[in-house]
């Protein structure tokens, strides 16, 4: 009766996968119908399944029983007479046989392209792109709102706001997005970018809770994989995106430690890192050599692929490193990528000339209430000796502090100034304010 | 040793909605673990069935039929099972492990009646 548990990421694929099929049979404006018939066919697969086990083909269940489900609170919707045919002949067109009792054996199965034209409705050009990744997290891995309330650190009434918003949008559409569309490139670009902002969300984002930062990064990770499955979709930048996640994702067992707290690049066990996303990503960066277009996920894969392939962090080439920021900052002007530069440049050049950099960002007060900006003036500060000035900056960094692994980083730093301070000691380090 | 029925219990307003995929997910393994556990210890003598949760009363001689379960019923079943223990202070004990209790629901153990 029973096969294995399904990996603990089962509820959140087949979520998504399950929202975007029957997104697609109902049209777009029952997306809200095709949620709660998913919400519920969940609900009761658990009740179930926990006296029965797990069936055989625990997807094709859950397809029958979620579409069934469907079916039922379309004939109880007052226009069901309207609708109830519709999705019948939908479903034949399908090979589905829409009948409350339908055999799990003759399933199909569902198309794979459902999930990603649900990605790329998500990203429609009236949404703004923080809540295009907050949609993506909604519709296609089965996130709460009480959950991304707490990913984004927002009130729960606020993203619920956001969301319904956003859905009212894509509701005014009445299918989901054709991949053969005419603006299929033009959208693409805007489904890189949600992807890429979801994995940073988790990399560098404000969560309180390191396990949903690293879904976040893992859910990412998992939809930028099937823009590589559908060819069209896998043009050159996104093989760099994807290699950028697989690089920047194989340090994180050595960035982020079994309490969540932050370890910096310099100080991490490089032998942590995971050598298997290693190779996968230099592979995906290669693979994203064929074009001739360079996108900002060339390079920024570029320099994790320099830090990935540094055998320690004092022969990293910095030089090669500070280059690459500034192709960047010239496709892609941000204070955000200007301060990484600074701390490169720091490390090539030295304290002096990183602090110099860091305080002539243009647009430097965008960066008012990140709080790695006062922390990379505090630690190169600290390593021109002037220890009280750094100990300022790290006190405003930690104000800005946004979850505890940032605090406890920054109490760290603070410690060390505090240590400086009372021995009257003068030794450097050599660490990056950034734990990258 | 004695037989206890276990009752799984759901208040009608409970806010299992909307639930998260992860949370949902957690809940499963939850349940599966607990029925394992309880198999393990030879307490689990019927694993029972989880209830639809919406059915019929027939009522009155048979003269009343209304649907779903009645409408005064301030939670819903959602499944039994037939465990056995030494008395109730050990089969209350150990429904206090239910998973069901973890996302507001309750179990009622009623000991089976023997003559």
């Amino acid at each position: 009766m029973t096969a294995a548990l399904p990996d603990e990421h089962f509820f959140r694929r087949e979520s998504g996968r399950l929202v975007s099929t029957l997104t697609r049979m109902l049209g777009v404006h029952n997306l809200a119908l095709a949620e709660d018939a998913v919400q519920e066919t969940l609900a009761a697969a658990v009740e179930v399944w926990a006296f029965r086990g797990v069936p055989e083909n625990p997807s094709a269940w859950l397809m029958t029983a979620a579409r069934n489900r469907a079916v039922s609170l379309l004939r109880r919707e007052r226009t069901a007479r309207r609708f109830a045919p519709e999705i019948g002949r939908q479903a034949d067109a399908d090979g589905i046989d829409a009948g409350p009792e339908t055999d799990v054996a003759h399933l199909p199965p569902p198309l794979r392209d459902d999930e990603l034209r649900m990605m790329f409705s998500c990203c429609h050009p009236d949404v703004p792109e923080d809540v295009q990744v907050a949609l993506v997290l909604s519709l296609l891995a089965g996130f709460s709102a009480q959950e991304l309330a707490g990913a984004f650190l927002v009130s729960l009434a606020a993203m619920e706001k956001r969301l319904s918003r956003a859905k009212k949008v894509l509701s005014g559409t009445p299918a989901l997005f054709e991949l053969g569309a005419r603006d299929f490139e033009a959208r693409l670009t805007a489904v890189q970018r949600a992807l890429y902002l979801l994995f940073n969300e988790g990399y560098h984002g404000a969560s309180p809770d390191a396990a949903v930062r690293l879904d976040l990064c893992r859910e990412a990770m998992r939809l930028v994989a099937l823009l590589i499955g559908h060819p069209p979709a896998a043009t050159p930048a996104t093989h760099a995106l994807a290699a950028l996640m697989a690089l920047d994702a194989a340090r994180l067992p050595a960035r982020v430690d079994d309490a969540g707290d932050l370890t910096e690049l310099a100080r991490q066990d490089r032998s942590r890192w995971d050598t298997r996303l290693i190779a996968q990503g230099l592979e995906l960066l290669e693979a994203s050599a064929r074009g001739e277009r360079v996108s900002e996920y060339h390079l920024e894969a570029a320099i994790a692929a320099t830090h990935a392939l540094a055998p320690s962090a004092e022969e990293t080439p910095w030089a090669d490193i500070v280059e690459i920021y500034d192709a960047l900052l010239r496709l892609r002007p941000s204070p955000v990528v200007a301060l990484n530069r600074a701390v490169a440049l720091a490390e090539q050049m030295g304290p002096e000339r990183g602090l110099a950099a860091l305080r002539s960002i243009p647009g430097a007060e965008r960066l008012v209430a990140y709080p790695f900006y006062p922390a990379a003036l505090g630690e190169l500060e600290l390593r021109s000796d002037h220890v009280v000035e750094a100990r300022k900056q790290f006190r405003a960094a930690h104000r800005l502090a946004r979850n505890p692994a940032e605090r406890t980083f920054l109490e760290r730093r603070l410690a060390e100034c505090e240590r400086r301070l009372a021995s009257g000691a003068t030794s450097s380090s050599p660490s990056p304010p950034r734990p990258r | 040793m004695s037989e206890f029925l276990y009752l799984y219990r759901l208040p009608a307003d409970s806010p299992e909605l909307p639930g998260s995929a992860q949370n949902l997910q957690l809940r499963l393994q939850k349940w599966t673990e607990w029925f394992k556990e309880l198999e393990a210890r030879g307490t689990l003598k019927v694993l029972g069935h989880p209830l639809q949760p919406s059915g019929a009363v027939v009522a009155d001689g048979g003269k009343t039929v209304l649907d779903g379960p009645y409408a005064e019923s301030k939670d819903i079943v959602l499944g039994y099972s037939l465990v056995q223990a030494k008395d109730l202070a050990e089969a209350r004990a150990i429904a206090g492990g239910c998973p069901v209790l973890t996302y507001g629901g309750m179990v009622e153990v009623r000991p089976i009646l023997q003559m």
